[in-house]
Formats: C-alpha cells, structure tokens, sequence
C-alpha cells in the first residue's frame, strides 16, 4: 500500500496530535472519568493507523522496526503484571490496590470523594499505562503487519 | 439399533431435561436477581479503591484477573497476526 495524495498527509499531520493528546488524556484520565487503558489506547492506535494509511506501509515500515514495538508492548505486558505482583510482595494478595490507604507513601493516598485530583486511586493510574501503552502497541503491531504483507509483491514467495 | 446410537439418545435426553429445567428456573425478564454486589460496589468504591470511575476500579482493582485474562488474548493476537504474516514477506 503505497501512500497518499500530498493532501491527506497535512491533513493526517495537523490532526495527528491532537488525536493522541485526547487519547493519552482518556488513559490518565480512566479512574476519574468514563474510559481507561483499553479505550484510550484504542485512539492512540486508531491515529497511527491514520498515518500508516496517509503515508504506506513501506514508509512507515522504513520509520519504525516491528522489533522496536515488540518490545514496547512486552514492557506493556511486565508493567501490568509486575505492578500486580508488587501488590503481592507488598499487600501480600495478587493485585492488591496496595497504594490506597496506606501512610507510607501519601501522595498516592487520597481518597475520591468526587471531582478528585488525579493522584487518587492508588495503582490504578500504573495499571491504565501499562494496558494503554500495551494496546497502543498491540493495535497498530496488528494493523502495521497487515498492511506491510499487502503491499505490492509483498504475498508472493521467491 | 446399535449400542452408540443408544447411548447418544440417552446422553441428549438428558440435557435436554437438564437444558429445559434450567430455562424454568430462569427469573422472569426485567425483575433483577440479587443486587447485593452492586450495592456493595456503590457504597465502598470510593473508599477501598479511592477511583471516582466505578467501572475501573471493578475492572483493574476488584477483578484484576478478568483484565489479565484480556491482556493475555491481546498478546496473543497479536502474535498469531505476526506469525501468519510474516510467512508472507521475504
């Protein structure tokens, strides 16, 4: 899939910000208000399939290794599970909220009462990075391949 | 008749039977069954997990394992997408 008119490109470059500021305010944002990690990743990857499609597969394959997104989604993948794990060590139960009413660490600690500061809820901010850095990858990884063994030749075996 | 049809007859009796008592037992439509848990996670919410976000803190804090679950199918997928795909290339 080769890339489009000159165009869709500055359109695909005037917006593209804005759709991943939006998106990675709905992940920071998932514990106060409606959305989280899977939703908010979703648009950040909905963005860079945007770009993906204004300027081709080969382009894009040209910018950015599917190596390199691998590893961002596994560092997606340990976060989660090694946030859980540390509720474990520290909570002694497998995903314990082991940031929330605790007096150790206190800027964690606040309570939602309404309207609350964005500091609240414990690990549930660490925990809706980690998934929304995880979807993000995972989403475009999936929609980036597709499109590389598409493109012209590309399905056929020498 | 053979003994395989047999036992295939006997075997979709019963769950038919079991299929049809389960359907009877069913609470009529619109009336809900028990609402102890979602009382519960409306009154305390806010406190245990300290989220505004009912529907996150039930997602990452009280069913955490529901959510490792989804993680495990994204990766998954996106394996399987890239093993399929990659055969094609090169």
């Amino acid at each position: 899939m080769s890339g489009m008119s000159k165009i869709v490109k500055t359109i695909s470059n005037i917006i593209f910000p804005f759709i991943t500021i939006f998106g990675l305010y709905v992940i920071a944002h998932g514990h106060l208000t409606p959305g989280g990690g899977f939703q908010g990743g979703a648009i950040v990857a909905s963005g860079c399939a945007m770009i993906l499609v204004a300027y081709g597969s080969l382009w894009t394959m040209d910018k950015i290794k599917e190596k390199q997104l691998s590893i961002l989604e596994s560092l997606g993948a340990i976060g989660f599970i090694g946030v859980a794990f540390l509720g474990l060590i520290f909570g002694l139960v497998f995903f314990k909220n082991f940031l929330v009413n605790q007096d150790t660490i206190p800027i964690f600690n606040e309570i939602g009462k309404g309207l609350s500061n964005i500091n609240t809820a414990g690990v549930l901010p660490l925990m809706n990075f980690a998934v929304g850095l995880k979807v993000i990858v995972g989403l475009f990884v999936i929609v980036l391949v597709m499109a590389y063994a598409t493109r012209p030749n590309g399905g056929e075996i020498e | 008749m053979s003994a395989r049809n047999v036992v295939a007859i006997i075997f979709f009796v019963i769950v038919a039977m079991f299929l049809v008592f389960i359907a009877l037992m069913t609470h009529p439509f619109g009336d809900p069954g028990s609402a102890e848990m979602d009382q519960y996670i409306i009154d305390n919410t806010q406190r245990e997990t300290g989220a505004d976000n009912g529907v996150t803190s039930v997602v990452f804090d009280y069913r955490g394992f529901d959510t490792l679950g989804e993680a495990t199918i994204l990766f998954t997928a996106v394996a399987g997408v890239i093993l399929v795909f990659r055969r094609l290339q090169k």
